[in-house]
């Protein structure tokens, strides 16, 4: 049960860079997931670790072996596919115990393996079915069984959910945790799913165009962002633009229309342009204009009750626009249109230097 | 005053009556054109069988050469799958640039009308000239191992056709998953890819062997007096009546003698196929993982690859292309080619050949076209349900399977009983019955590719049903509707068995060059003025027009796909 390392891996297709100098270790026995956009390299970077592509530069290591020449079927992975690739003339027995034939085990191992796997699947039903026959929950299970099954000691999932509907997708989650944990296999999952990635991973490794952005645990990434693009891409966040005017034991900014507020100090310099990140669930609400230190002003525009929150959008006096969450059962009612004031703590606000591309750009997914 | 038809037309369109007609009347026209008259035909003629039962050599060398034609088909198409799959391999899976070459260089013996085709493998096999030379004189002989690598070239194409169709089709998914489980690419192929494609290679396999069934043209050419397959057999009766060495008794009872047993055995042949195709499971067995593994990288493969290309180079391109020889010689000696382009003496026969051949090509596949459409919606939209669609997709196929120049016999057999009907009209019906199917294959298919979610679309959108027609189902299987009609149109360019049976007097291109081919082997009386040179010249032009006209065609394909 191995680690899983990625050595200044790089990979083109034509004059793109799927995978740009990617350097990554996976732990022993750690659920991983890669996250990001569609496009962002997470799938190649997946299938370089299988071995059905090949890196044009860079090493892959699993355990002490390098494998980047060694074929996918003597890298001893796992790999679970999005559509999940079951054999379709193959019944879902014969797709579960496909890997301990091809190795030549003798049909009793096999049987034997074949039954273990799919007692961790919990599936010992409609065996004989064929995978056209099977719901997506069920084919889902087959292929991880198929997968497990081959003895795999590390296990690669490529958007495994993302054919399964929402209330299905949810339960199989945990359990593909729970089965990798209790089988201390290494697991890497891929997906474009944060709250998926959250909910599910040890560590997560955040992708943007071929790049490693940011890696940390779940709640690391979504405290301490390291970027613009990650405070986006992992759960919400406002963006106020301005200027640093002081940096004396704490910034001072200025935002548009003049508002000046307080900031934690970071290591940007003073005039220079920054962006403020301010996640939705952080900021208080009080009815009608305050006088209260780092308050901002402005009036609710659109109020959505979203079941567990109430969520408000709000325009400040500066013409910049703010969403706030609450929870829903202690909020007093309000309406459209009513002024208020927004107080957030000092520290759950991330200032960013302004990105060179610009905002848009710069958290475009 | 067009647009008011159309629109009036297109307002009909929307009403049920108008569209079963359209339907129906496809449907009515198969039948009665191309289906029942070669049946009612062979069945009319079945009691003349009565005057050859009692003449045992007849009907021995009739089930001979029968016999010879099953066998000699299987055993090519066995060959085919060996030698065209791993070349179709090379083609879908190879990244190299130069493999569109490759690609397009499979096609070539498609080009080639099989009566030029048979000849270049006269010439390359067994003629001094060829590479027979560098051996000291002839290293193939006409005969059954001739026909064979003939048969082999020409049905070759088809097998890596419809190979590479399906392995660019097939989702690398399957092999991907399967390599991830722990299995070499050999053993990957044989448990995974090949059972998933298996269709496509029964399709493969079926198509070759239907194809050297029917051949005639270029069989009669390579295979020398001393061999006979089925239309070999069928053609030569029909010269011994033509010059009265066998009365017409003999001459109609032993033609549909060979021609039901070959309908028959054909029929039977195919639907085992059919049934056994569907049973047999693949994988079979466990194979040899180890060996397997040991041969399904970098040197295997590479050994793999060079003998799929050096099959393909030698045996099937150089020798189909080697026609070619004479006629630059032709062209180098200056003589032959002047009289050919100035059409002097028998060269006039050739150019009324050629322009009888392309004029019937274009007539048959507008005729296709016109008739096919209607039909291959009908089988890919199950309009009447799935019970008479899949009936008329088994009908269909008929035609594909019988031994073409059984079907030109069986349909002279039938319009001969009706007096003034002009051979040109039975030359349209024969050429339309045989490459039919083929149209309708490659037009329902595409139908069936399109969502039917689209037109239903288009029908919520407000548009009348002509109107997706026209502006939905035909943009978007524009490009099958054009190589169906490549294929109609090359098949009846090349046909002879059929052309054969049913006119002596119309000649076509092919069946000009096996007169001439004949005539300069000493086989028949020669014709004054026909030498190698000039075979070799009209096989040149034949291909080079061909060429021409496929390659247009193709262009016109490719460049709206890109």
């Amino acid at each position: 049960m191995p680690d899983v390392r990625i050595v200044n891996v790089t990979k083109k297709y034509g004059n793109i860079f799927a995978l740009d100098n990617v350097s990554l270790t996976v732990r022993d026995q750690e659920y991983f997931s890669l996250l990001g956009p569609s496009g962002c390299g997470k799938t190649t970077l997946l299938r370089l670790i299988a071995g059905l592509i090949e890196p044009d530069s860079g090493e892959i290591y699993i355990g002490d072996k390098r494998v980047d020449k060694v074929p996918p079927e003597d890298r001893d992975i796992g790999f679970v596919f999005q559509t999940f690739a079951l054999f379709p003339h193959m019944t879902a027995w014969g797709n579960v115990i496909y890997g301990p034939k091809v190795k030549n085990y003798d049909q009793k191992q096999a049987d034997t393996i074949g039954h273990e796997v799919l007692e961790l699947v919990k599936l010992n039903e409609r065996l004989s079915a064929y995978p056209n026959e099977l719901s997506g929950g069920m084919m889902q299970r087959i292929a991880v069984a198929r997968a497990l099954a081959a003895g795999a000691k590390t296990l690669l999932l490529d958007e495994p959910l993302g054919q399964l509907d929402a209330k299905v997708r949810n339960e199989i989650r945990y359990e593909i945790r729970r089965m990798a944990k209790d089988l201390k296999l290494t697991a890497i999952h891929v997906t474009h799913d944060q709250a998926e990635a959250m909910s599910i991973s040890d560590r997560i490794a955040v992708m943007k165009k071929g790049r490693i952005v940011q890696i940390g645990s779940p709640q690391e990434l979504y405290m301490n962002p390291s970027s613009l693009f990650v405070a986006h891409f992992i759960g919400e966040s406002n963006f106020l633009e301005g200027y640093i005017t002081k940096t004396n034991g704490y910034s001072e900014v200025e935002l548009r229309g003049g508002l000046k507020i307080k900031a934690v100090t970071s290591n940007i310099k003073q005039d220079e342009r920054i962006v403020l990140a301010i996640r939705p669930e952080t900021c208080e609400m009080k009815l009608g204009y305050l006088s209260t230190e780092n308050g901002l002003l402005g009036r609710i525009d659109k109020i959505t009750f979203e079941g567990t929150y109430v969520r408000y959008e709000i325009r400040l006096e500066n013409g910049d626009r703010l969403v706030i969450n609450r929870p829903s059962l202690t909020e007093e009612w309000v309406e459209v249109g009513e002024k208020v004031t927004i107080t957030y703590p000092l520290e759950k606000a991330h200032i960013f230097a302004y990105p060179e591309a610009g905002l848009t750009e710069e958290i475009a997914v | 005053m067009l647009s008011k038809i159309w629109n009036k037309l297109n307002a009909l369109s929307s009403r049920k009556p108008l569209k079963y007609t359209l339907y129906l009347s496809a449907i009515v026209i198969f039948f009665a054109v191309i289906l029942i008259p070669p049946i009612i035909g062979i069945l009319i003629k079945a009691p003349t069988i009565q005057n050859v039962i009692n003449q045992p050599t007849l009907m021995n060398t009739a089930l001979g050469a029968i016999s010879n034609s099953f066998s000699i088909g299987l055993i090519v198409a066995a060959f085919d799958l060996l030698a065209g799959v791993p070349l179709a391999w090379v083609i879908a899976r190879g990244k190299s640039r130069w493999l569109s070459i490759l690609d397009t260089l499979a096609d070539l013996p498609f080009v080639v009308p099989t009566a030029a085709l048979g000849y270049s493998l006269l010439l390359f096999w067994s003629s001094g000239g060829g590479i027979s030379s560098f051996f000291g004189g002839s290293i193939i002989s006409p005969g059954w191992l001739l026909v064979m690598l003939l048969h082999f070239t020409f049905s070759f194409p088809v097998v890596v056709r419809i190979m590479v169709g399906a392995m660019l089709d097939y989702k690398m998914e399957y092999e991907r998953a399967s390599r991830t489980l722990g299995a070499p690419p050999l053993t990957a192929s044989r448990t995974v890819t090949f059972p998933i494609i298996k269709p496509s290679l029964i399709a493969a396999f079926s198509l070759a062997f239907a194809r050297s069934l029917s051949e005639t043209g270029a069989t009669f050419i390579v295979a020398g007096a001393v061999f006979m397959n089925g239309p070999v057999f069928l053609q030569t009766l029909s010269n011994e009546f033509k010059n009265g060495s066998i009365p017409l008794a003999t001459y109609e009872g032993a033609t549909a003698f060979a021609s039901i047993i070959l309908i028959v055995v054909s029929l039977a042949i195919f639907s085992l196929i059919r049934i056994f195709g569907q049973r047999v499971k693949l994988p079979f067995g466990h194979g040899l993982p180890v060996f397997e593994k040991k041969i399904s990288y970098k040197k295997g493969e590479w050994s793999r690859n060079s003998i799929a290309l050096i099959v393909f180079i030698f045996i099937v391109l150089v020798p189909s292309l080697f026609v070619a020889l004479p006629a630059f010689q032709a062209i180098a000696s200056g003589t032959p080619l002047v009289q050919a382009f100035s059409g002097s003496g028998i060269w006039v026969n050739f150019w009324q050949s050629l322009l009888l051949s392309y004029g019937l090509a274009a007539i048959v596949t507008v005729l296709g076209i016109i008739l096919g459409i209607p039909m291959a919606i009908l089988l890919a939209r199950k309009t009447f349900g799935n019970w008479l669609s899949s009936f008329l997709d088994t009908l269909i196929n008929i035609p594909i399977i019988v031994p073409s120049i059984a079907l030109g016999v069986s349909l002279k057999f039938f319009w001969q009983s009706i007096p003034g009907i002009p051979d040109l009209l039975l030359l349209i019906f024969a050429h339309l019955a045989i490459t039919y199917p083929y149209f309708v294959r490659s037009m329902s298919a595409a139908m069936e590719r399109i969502s039917v979610d689209m037109e239903e679309a288009a029908r919520t959108l407000g548009a009348k049903p002509f109107t997706v027609f026209r502006t939905i189902v035909l943009p978007l299987t524009k490009y099958s509707i054009l190589s169906g009609a490549i294929i109609v149109f090359t098949r009846s360019v090349s046909e002879t068995g059929a052309t054969l049976a049913v006119t002596s007097k119309l000649q076509t291109a092919p069946v000009l060059l096996v007169t001439w081919v004949n005539s300069v082997r000493g086989s028949i009386a020669s014709i004054p003025g026909v030498n190698s040179l000039t075979v070799g010249l009209a096989c040149g032009i034949l291909i080079l027009f061909s060429f021409i006209i496929l390659l247009v065609l193709r262009l016109l394909t490719t460049k709206g796909k890109a």
